[in-house]
């Protein structure tokens, strides 16, 4: 046995789920939700992550779902599978970037048991789904106390594996607004391994209108402590023509405007400020030419 | 010590109700307290998929879930593939044997187990398919090309098993 001790609790409904979180934050209790375990499992093997207390939820059947809402949002429950999400032909019609982001991650046997609210909630700084969100405007539905909270994209990803949810809030749904059929996309990363988290990537959304970029969404995962947008890019592809060379300017303006990318054993700062200067031409390329 | 649970699985077709540690990984459950050893247990920590197994059917890393997270579950697990009456090999045993797909055999039921969901789901895979579905796996011996084989053999097989 290779994690630390810890007491488990496995509740049967979101409010006994709620009021759990409750009792054992108002204890001191040090405790941590699981849902697909993907992520933690292994910061509890190497003893990273020493939690008192886990509270799974993954008897909580009614957060697995995928639906379209009558304005067109598609909202997914945070217990649904990725590899659900990435095989329903309704997440691959309308939000096809968070489907292309969540074939990215890990491997099927990840996939089976990884949860979609997992590895937002986590928020690894390596991770798609939260520069995905910030690309698209995702909005987190979160159970706690108080009550329901819907937060923005924008203010749900503090930093490093931290995110706006209080310790009693469970993510119950994310919520995507409806992508204009025709809007380019595209998502790009660089990993050692197929399956490995990336060392760096970009996910992108933007309109092509009279041959011109309009509304131009990027964001970096991997390279600073949580997914940010590149703002500096976005602006200066804003209504400029939809060519190569704008994408190789795009780029390097991308790769300049970094603070400072993180540096490990894998990838020095330098090396990840060039990885996003190449994949974000690359995936400007990659959307432009998409037809679909 | 945190307090054990009573958990019931369902392993191969049989049910099982012990007494655990809430700690203790399907992986460990399956071999120490079940002493089902086919499941191998490599990196322990989700990098090298020689534990899967499949639960309530999906291919999953026993090492990255928890017994009490099986709780009520159906596993399989390699031991399931070998015919229980006639001791046979299952087709992707035997495809492995004749494919060369296992020179040391500590990643083999893995790669079965992920072999064995792929086929389910996709009897007849491209090798770009083989190639992703493996994905997940390391083999430190045989340089990969002959579980490619192997697999590709197995599928062509089952196939030609299938009923009509």
């Amino acid at each position: 046995m290779k994690p630390a001790p810890f007491e488990y609790y496995a509740p049967s409904s979101l409010p006994d789920a709620v009021d759990l979180l409750s009792r054992l934050d108002a204890d001191g209790c040090d405790m941590k939700i699981i849902a697909g375990g993907q992520s933690l499992m292994p910061m509890l093997a190497l003893r990273v992550a020493r939690p008192e207390a886990l509270v799974d939820l993954r008897l909580l059947e009614d957060l697995d779902y995928i639906r379209k809402e009558d304005d067109g949002t598609l909202a997914i429950g945070a217990m649904t599978s990725k590899q659900a999400a990435a095989d329903s032909p309704l997440v691959r019609s309308a939000q096809p970037l968070f489907q292309a982001a969540t074939e990215l991650v890990g491997h099927r046997q990840i996939r089976n048991r990884g949860s979609v609210g997992g590895s937002f909630a986590h928020a690894d700084p390596a991770s798609e789904y939260p520069a995905v969100a910030l690309v698209l405007d995702t909005e987190f539905d979160a159970i706690g106390p108080d009550g329901l909270r819907r937060i923005r994209a924008a203010d749900f990803f503090v930093t490093y594996m931290t995110t706006a949810l209080e310790p009693t809030e469970i993510l119950t749904a994310v919520r995507f607004a409806p992508f204009p059929s025709g809007r380019r996309w595209a998502i790009q990363e660089f990993a050692r391994r197929n399956g490995d988290l990336a060392l760096a990537g970009v996910a992108l959304a933007f309109d092509i209108q009279a041959g011109l970029c309009r509304d131009v969404r990027i964001a970096a995962f991997g390279v600073e402590a949580t997914a940010v947008r590149l703002t500096a890019a976005e602006q200066m592809l804003e209504g400029r023509p939809a060519q190569p060379i704008a994408f190789e300017d795009a780029g390097k303006v991308a790769a300049a405007a970094l603070d400072d990318p993180m540096s490990c054993i894998h990838a020095s700062s330098d090396y990840r400020r060039h990885l996003v200067g190449v994949l974000t031409a690359r995936a400007l390329g990659e959307a432009a030419a998409r037809t679909h | 010590m945190a307090s054990t649970q009573r958990i019931e699985v369902r392993v191969n077709e049989t049910t099982y109700v012990r007494e655990v540690e809430p700690r203790l990984t399907l992986a460990d459950f399956l071999r120490h307290e079940l002493h089902l050893g086919g499941t191998h247990v490599g990196c322990e920590h989700g990098i090298c998929g020689a534990c899967t197994v499949l639960i309530d059917g999906h291919s999953a890393r026993a090492c990255l879930t928890l017994a009490v997270q099986a709780n009520g579950s159906e596993v399989s697990t390699v031991e399931s593939l070998r015919d229980r009456d006639t001791g046979a090999l299952h087709p992707i045993q035997q495809a492995f044997v004749d494919g060369h797909g296992l020179q040391c055999g500590f990643c083999t039921p893995g790669f079965m187990m992920t072999t064995l969901e792929l086929l389910r789901d996709i009897p007849e895979p491209s090798d770009e398919q083989i190639k992703e579905a493996l994905g997940g796996n390391l083999c430190r011996c045989t340089g990969y090309q002959s579980i490619l084989e192997s697999v590709r053999l197995a599928a062509q097989r089952m196939k030609s098993n299938a009923p009509a």
